[in-house]
């Protein structure tokens, strides 16, 4: 910014409201974090003190990676997440491209229909979804939660998608067809490389609830084989006692993967958010 | 090896009828350009010959053969686009070989052609850059180069020049005249640029509300148009449209072009004030407020001093000018 359009004061103001806000959205995970490396006494006795020599433990860890067999639970959650994802980006830019390139009948209608998905929440299909997967036979399958997450994530992904896919030059598909290119290459060769920011928007928002999500495995997939990491965490949180040790350090585990595929999409995703704000 | 023919084609975008049935013959080597107003249709027109567009009615005939049916890359057309449309990931020369490759052409073919079709747009320098590394005017070379090296039969240029600045409009407007005379290919061009229709053509379509209002050549155009828009559509300053009833005459419109006028400051045909003048070096335009023929822009070569408020005559050279009917059209 140059200097003629900023002044000190609302550059500090600024800061301070970013700080304040990043403050308050880091609190929670720095809670759990530094809890997680903690003995029992010192979590209950000093909730907000980072581990001294004397409280530092590593109780949690040992719990959690001895008890239950927590790398097949990062396992199913990570296989889940990546291949949803993969899906979700696949049919959802396809279906997107399908919308914004071709004039069919009821065009207009289907993008709708497709969109209709994030209005109704797909928890209200549970029960169908339950009965649908015992007849077909997936129940505790890491199928059964691919196929729901999918269909979760595809309706954000098409509307999003298809926004972008029409800001793609006629031009260049057009060229790409006078020189013999399918319709196919086109799509993969030519539009996916220029909406690669939009796709990492939709991959981060798509990922990360599935990841989080603990609904689906506790109803489609609460076997031991498929249990993911969020359900493999509640075997800590009982009834009457709680290894907090073991619950924090799953959760600081849990962090770690999802804030790995984080990085990875972030520089895409920066200029996703801002592209079109500045042509 | 490149004629086409068009005929009584029809396109309608739901109930919107965008052309309205175009008759129109290419013969081979010929530079036709397709003129006229935004929303006239010669976009539309030129996507159908290159088969990006299907139509509703009529045929398209490339060398006698119909090609309703034939995609794109079949037809043995190149296109170069407004902006510009470069495949972002490929260098230079993958851009100009991917056609060719895409065709199957064996892959010392594709070089000697790339080579020599960067050699005919000095591009040599630039085959292993990106797109993205080069300048308006050279990526715009780069997609005629494209075109270049597919040999096709029909060259087809969607205002190719639109998106360059002006210096550059010329040189490339000199290139691409240049371009036809050296390959004697067949070039269909659509501007709305009337100086680039002028200038380039050999045939100017001039189209308008979906329907050809005339095809000549261009001085044919400017001396003879056949109706009123084209009069006023082809010449720059645009021509003067006086009410025919306001001078007497018979005519419904009677129509004069800013150059066939003449100004006295003492006697003349038609009094007026001057309202402003434009000094542009060469030629001087004048824009005066007559009181029999309502506002007349009257261009006058060389300088003329006029300050604005003064008063004037303007007089239309004798047999310059054109008479319009009710129709549109020109009459005796």
């Amino acid at each position: 910014m140059s200097k003629a359009t900023s002044s000190p004061v609302r550059t500090i103001a600024a800061h301070a409201v970013l700080l304040a806000y990043t403050v308050i959205a880091l609190f929670p995970v720095l809670v759990i974090v530094i809890n997680a490396f903690k003995s029992r006494n010192a979590i209950f006795r000093t909730p907000l003190m980072p581990p001294t020599p004397e409280t530092f433990d590593l109780v949690g860890f040992r719990t959690v990676l001895a008890q239950g067999d927590f790398f097949l639970y990062f396992q199913n959650s990570l296989i889940v997440t990546v291949v949803s994802l993969f899906l979700v980006l696949l049919f959802g830019a396809m279906a997107a491209f399908a919308l914004s390139e071709y004039r069919f009948k009821g065009n207009t209608l289907m993008g709708l229909y497709l969109a209709l998905g994030i209005m109704i929440p797909i928890r209200l299909g549970t029960v169908a979804i339950l009965q649908l997967m015992v007849a077909s036979g997936l129940v505790n399958t890491l199928t059964a939660l691919i196929l729901v997450y999918t269909a979760q994530g595809l309706p954000l992904a098409v509307f999003i998608l298809s926004e972008f896919m029409k800001q793609v030059s006629d031009d260049l598909k057009n060229a790409g067809r006078i020189d013999g290119l399918s319709e196919y290459t086109i799509f993969f060769r030519l539009v996916l490389p220029l909406v690669r920011p939009a796709m990492a928007t939709v991959a981060v928002f798509t990922m990360i609830p599935i990841w989080n999500d603990l609904w689906f495995p506790l109803i489609l997939a609460p076997s031991e084989e498929t249990k993911t990491v969020t359900l493999g965490a509640q075997i800590f949180i009982g009834q009457y006692v709680t290894n907090w040790n073991a619950v924090l350090a799953a959760l600081s585990l849990a962090i770690v993967p999802v804030l790995v595929l984080y990085l990875i999409f972030s520089r895409q995703l920066i200029r996703g958010i801002t592209a079109g704000a500045v042509k | 090896m490149g004629s086409l023919k068009i005929e009584n084609v029809k396109k309608s975008f739901g109930k919107v009828d965008v052309l309205k049935g175009i008759d129109l013959e290419v013969r081979d080597g010929e530079f036709v350009v397709f003129v006229g107003p935004s929303g006239c249709g010669k976009s539309t027109l030129l996507r159908i010959i290159a088969g990006l567009e299907d139509l509703t009615a009529g045929d398209v005939k490339i060398d006698g053969e119909k090609v309703d049916h034939v995609p794109p890359a079949k037809r043995g057309i190149a296109m170069v686009f407004q902006t510009y449309a470069l495949y972002p990931h490929l260098s230079v020369r993958n851009n100009m070989g991917l056609g060719l490759k895409q065709a199957g052409t064996p892959a010392a073919e594709i070089e000697k052609r790339i080579a020599a079709s960067s050699a005919m747009l000095s591009l040599e320098p630039y085959l292993e850059r990106r797109p993205a590394e080069l300048s308006g005017g050279q990526r715009q070379r780069v997609a005629i180069g494209r075109a270049l090296v597919r040999e096709p039969k029909l060259f087809l240029f969607d205002e190719p020049l639109s998106n360059l600045d002006a210096a550059l409009r010329v040189n490339t407007r000199l290139e691409i005249a240049q371009l036809h005379r050296r390959l004697k290919a067949t070039m269909i061009y659509v501007t709305h640029d009337q100086v680039e229709a002028m200038t380039l053509a050999d045939k100017i379509v001039v189209l308008n509300g979906g329907r050809i209002e005339q095809v000549g050549g261009p001085m044919e155009l400017y001396n003879s148009p056949a109706n009123e828009f084209v009069a006023g559509f082809i010449g720059s300053p645009k021509m003067n449209f006086i009410d025919g009833a306001r001078l007497g005459e018979t005519a419904k419109t009677i129509g004069v072009r800013p150059e066939h006028l003449t100004v006295d400051a003492k006697n003349g045909t038609w009094k007026g004030t001057v309202i402003h003048a434009e000094h542009l070096g060469a030629d001087t335009n004048l824009y005066i407020d007559t009181e029999k023929a309502g506002l007349l822009t009257v261009r006058i070569f060389g300088v003329y001093n006029a300050e604005p408020g003064a008063t004037v005559y303007a007089t239309p050279e004798p047999g310059k000018t054109y008479r319009f009917g009710s129709d549109g059209k020109v009459v005796a």
